[in-house]
């Protein structure tokens, strides 16, 4: 066995130039990735970052591994092709709000509901950058944007919501700047099946503090619940809990010592939903790291073995299929003589 | 030989046009079974010795109401002792299963042609329903054709009575005692389709007695019931044919067996991403029961998807391929730029029908040539290639993937409703007579501290194909512009044109490996060359042929590689005063011809969702050369 020597952070970053604009949350997320990569034990020829189009979707020419930076809201579609043709690559989604939920949402669903092995990094900027601004299926009403110049008047849709509809078997939220992002990766690595990652992250240029009212240093405490499975779910520096009230079915906010303080479980579906939607404007923290995880199995493992099944003991021949069907010979041509 | 591509021989051209054929539609309600009669009948045919050509014509709707004109389905075949090459221009015999099918399809029933007409189904309700006041068989109006007339509903009841079949399913097999009587009309063997009733209807060994009793109580019918001289035995002679062995295919089939064969002989696995759209389905359900050859079926979500995976499984090494019709073309047109962009292979069949938008379904055209050629943002040129014949598609599979994977390109293969759907014998190729063509993956990682370089190219100007996985050679690529041979991101006006050209020119280059442009029949210069492409080789053919017998000046070229085309074909084209192109569209090849080569190139339009008959095109040759 050759001596497995371990890689850094540096070995993962390509020789491009990184070209987000100063300040960008996108900074914080490559390095939290490269900074994880090394840790999972993937090498890097068998890893591929496959991005669509928006400013998170340049992250694959950044990484020092394989990279497929692809069209709009279509990555799902082509990482579904790589992984079909090579099961043993590790597969990474790159995308943001626009490209993942609005073009691409049909491809973000059917990944979800199939359940390929995969991690999907979905940068939640809430705007379209690329494209200067413009507000985002994500963007909350009243978002005013040289596209909607008297406010946005569309109810935005919830990332975790619609992987939770679309069947994912793990969703996770995390913060670009926020140390525990290499944590929520690891286990959105760790998970077989599609992994689905929202990152809340800043968009310095036309959407600068869309997420500070949780995000701030001076409101974290207060408005971030980070899951811990088997933890009790508290916030607000130790001093809160989240319960649940059976007889209105919401969750509610309680003193920390209250007995009804609810215990992560991953594995359950319908906490996840009321976590997911927890209402901010009732006081309620934001619901972080890995919400649900429940794995089931993926699309590829179960499509390689029909194909394995159904080909079993059956020999390639072509020229037995190219004949295949009812034939008969001619012998002579019938006025030859 | 005995296939649609069949090229006539000196001998052929000069003898008289052939008698020993005849053209039968099967006509009926969209229940009635008519494509399966026709194709059973097919069959019997091909294992006859005849050579045949075939026309299904179905409509759009699964089950249109009953008895309504709009829910009529027929089956045209062309038989005979000599090379058929199409599906014939008027039918000698018409069977109709009802007045819906006898009011659409009597008017193209030759003048003294045969009907055959299930009066049983001749009731007021139906007469209504089909639009008659009166009913034709009891008025003159059929006077121009020869009528016979029987209650093909009773007899069919009277035949499967001890089956104990309930109404309804003893009607079904009505479709099987008419293929009874059509087989006895044309002295062809039951044995066939009773064999295949016995394995289709393995499970219902009852469905499958009351159908063979059907098929032979019609047979038996034909012999011993005198029906006057109108409907006499015919015997049509066995046709020339190269010895061998030989099947019926359709144009699925053989598509879908020569993109198995292509893979093959590129050594390669193949991912077949699919979304199911009319005419095109039938290939992914073909592909989908391989899975021995290496092959994955992926029904995608939609057409953009299912073009994205074959996309994403050629950049991991397998043969992507992706297959639709041009509703669906249209929607996987970005992905098609970005594997021109990324320079991967990539074959793309378009099954086409009549357009544009949903347009016409199941009927044939083949007007989605510049979407081919020119359908793309930005220059982005790609091969295109098109399939002449059901047999004709086997060899253009292939050539599409020798060509995507040599010059690591997509390479649109253009093939039709008509094609897709008729029939034709096949004589079955000797896999061994074709020369493999494995790909080759680069795999020599560059020195320490020396870039990988997925832009470099070789002497077609194709780039390497490097697949994830291949330690020391990782890269990013992507649809952005790029320097040539890095790959890294550069929109650069230096790169960008640089880029520009060396796409084009790798494109160009194809012309290097494919063969000069024939002349399939006549001479090489003259007055007047008839150019087509995809369906219309076989009306294109024999009009030529007819034209030639009467002394005509005139030649048949048929053109596969529209993209890039045959070196010659500027020079061949210029040899000739005159050159007519008729096609199933608006006039679309030449307007590549012209654009191309300069050559006063002149349209003959049909865009009625129906094949060319000879008679059009001998028609329009004599117009060209008056």
């Amino acid at each position: 066995m050759n001596e497995v020597v371990k890689l850094t952070a540096k070995d993962w970053a390509s020789d491009q130039e990184v070209r987000w604009c100063p300040g960008c949350g996108d900074y914080a997320v490559l390095k939290a990735v490269q900074r994880t990569m090394p840790d999972l034990g993937t090498a890097r020829e068998k890893t591929v970052f496959v991005s669509g189009i928006g400013c998170s979707s340049r992250f694959p020419y950044y990484m020092a591994s394989y990279g497929f930076h692809t069209i709009h809201g279509r990555a799902p579609a082509v990482a579904t092709g790589v992984k079909l043709a090579n099961p043993e690559l590790d597969v990474w989604i790159i995308t943001g709000d626009g490209d993942a939920l609005s073009i691409g949402g049909n491809h973000t669903m059917h990944l979800l509901r199939r359940n390929l092995d995969c991690q999907l990094l979905l940068f939640n900027n809430e705007i379209y950058g690329l494209t200067k601004g413009q507000y985002s299926p994500t963007s909350r009403i009243g978002t005013r944007t040289p596209s909607t110049p008297f406010g946005s008047v569309d109810r935005p849709a919830n990332p975790c919501s619609f992987a939770l509809g679309a069947g994912a078997r793990f969703i996770a939220r995390a913060i670009d700047v926020h140390k525990s992002l290499p944590d929520v990766l690891k286990d959105a690595h760790g998970h077989r099946g599609a992994s689905f990652v929202e990152i809340f992250q800043n968009c310095v240029v036309y959407n600068d503090d869309v997420f500070a009212s949780f995000t701030a240093k001076e409101f974290a405490a207060d408005r971030q619940l980070w899951l811990t499975q088997g933890e009790k779910m508290l916030f607000g520096g130790g001093t809160k809990g989240i319960s649940f009230d059976r007889e209105r079915m919401v969750l509610t906010i309680v003193d920390a010592a209250d007995s009804g303080v609810l215990v992560h479980d991953r594995k359950n579906r319908t906490l996840a939903q009321l976590l997911i939607e927890m209402p901010a404007t009732a006081g309620f923290p934001v619901a972080l790291g890995v919400i649900y995880e429940d794995p089931a199995p993926t699309f590829e493992s179960a499509v390689l073995d029909q194909n394995r099944t159904i080909a079993a003991g059956k020999k390639p021949d072509l020229q037995a299929l190219v004949a295949k069907g009812q034939s008969w010979q001619v012998e002579k041509e019938p006025r030859a003589e | 030989m005995a296939s649609a591509t069949h090229l006539i021989t000196d001998d052929e051209a000069h003898a008289r046009p052939p008698l020993e054929s005849m053209v039968v539609r099967f006509a009926g309600d969209s229940g009635d079974g008519m494509q399966l009669t026709g194709g059973q009948f097919t069959l019997s045919t091909a294992l006859a010795g005849n050579d045949l050509a075939t026309f299904p014509d179905f409509p759009a709707e699964i089950r249109a109401p009953q008895g309504t004109t709009f829910g009529v389905s027929a089956f045209q075949i062309n038989f005979g002792s000599t090379a058929i090459d199409t599906a014939g221009d008027q039918p000698d015999v018409l069977v109709a299963m009802n007045p819906a099918a006898l009011k659409v399809n009597v008017k193209s029933l030759r003048d003294g042609g045969l009907i055959i007409a299930d009066e049983g189904e001749f009731t007021s309700r139906n007469l209504t329903k089909a639009g008659y006041d009166a009913n034709p068989l009891d008025d003159d109006s059929l006077a121009r054709w020869q009528l016979v007339r029987f209650n093909i509903s009773q007899l069919t009841l009277d035949a499967v009575k001890p089956f104990g079949l309930g109404n309804k399913e003893a009607l079904r097999c009505k479709n099987m005692w008419t293929l009874g009587l059509a087989l006895w009309m044309f002295d062809r063997s039951r044995q066939p389709i009773v064999d295949w009733l016995t394995t289709k209807f393995a499970k219902a060994p009852q469905l499958a007695e009351a159908n063979i009793a059907a098929l032979n109580a019609g047979h038996a019918y034909g012999e011993t019931v005198e029906m006057g001289a109108s409907v006499r035995q015919h015997h049509i002679a066995a046709a020339p044919v190269e010895p061998g062995l030989y099947r019926t295919v359709t144009g699925a089939e053989s598509l879908a067996v020569g993109l198995v064969a292509g893979a093959q002989l590129a050594g390669l696995d193949m991912l077949f991403g699919s979304y199911p759209i009319t005419p095109a389905s039938p290939l992914l359900h073909h592909l989908s029961r391989l899975k021995e050859f290496g092959i994955t079926t992926f029904q995608a979500e939609d057409e953009i998807a299912a073009i994205c995976a074959a996309i994403g499984a050629s950049y991991a090494g397998k043969l992507g391929i992706t297959s639709s019709s041009g509703p669906g073309i249209a929607l996987k047109t970005e992905a098609i730029g970005l594997a021109v962009m990324t320079e991967l292979p990539l074959v793309i069949v378009n099954s086409q029908r009549g357009g544009p938008s949903t347009g016409l379904p199941t009927k044939t055209e083949q007007s989605d040539l510049y979407q081919a050629v020119y359908g793309r943002n930005g220059d982005a040129p790609l091969p295109v290639i098109a399939a002449r014949s059901p047999a004709d598609a086997f060899d253009c599979a292939i050539e599409a993937c020798r060509i995507a994977t040599r010059y690591m390109t997509p390479v649109m293969l253009l093939t039709d409703g008509y094609i897709a759907n008729a029939a034709e014998p096949w004589k079955v190729p000797e896999m061994s007579g074709y020369a493999p063509f494995p790909v080759h993956f680069h795999d020599d990682a560059p020195p320490v501290g020396e870039g990988v370089m997925p832009y470099a190219r070789n002497e077609d100007l194709a780039r390497p194909w490097i697949r994830p996985g291949t330690p020391g050679l990782e890269h990013r690529i992507g649809g952005i512009e790029k320097a040539p041979v890095s790959g890294n991101i550069d929109y650069s006006p230096e790169a960008h044109a640089e880029m520009t050209r060396l796409r084009a020119a790798k494109v160009a280059n194809v012309a290097h490996s494919i063969p000069d442009q024939q002349v399939c029949l006549g001479n090489e210069g003259g007055r007047l060359a008839v150019v087509g492409w995809g369906s219309t080789f076989g009306p294109i053919h024999q009009a030529v042929r007819r034209a030639r017998l009467r002394g005509l000046d005139v030649a048949h070229i048929h053109i596969r590689h529209i993209a890039p085309m045959p070196k010659n074909m500027s020079v061949l084209l210029k040899g000739y005063e005159h050159i007519l192109v008729p096609e199933m569209n608006s006039g679309q090849l030449k307007t590549i011809l012209r654009d191309q080569f300069l050559v006063d190139a002149c349209p003959l339009a049909k865009t009625t969702g129906q094949p060319f008959t000879i008679a059009e095109i001998e028609a329009a040759i004599e117009g060209m050369l008056r």
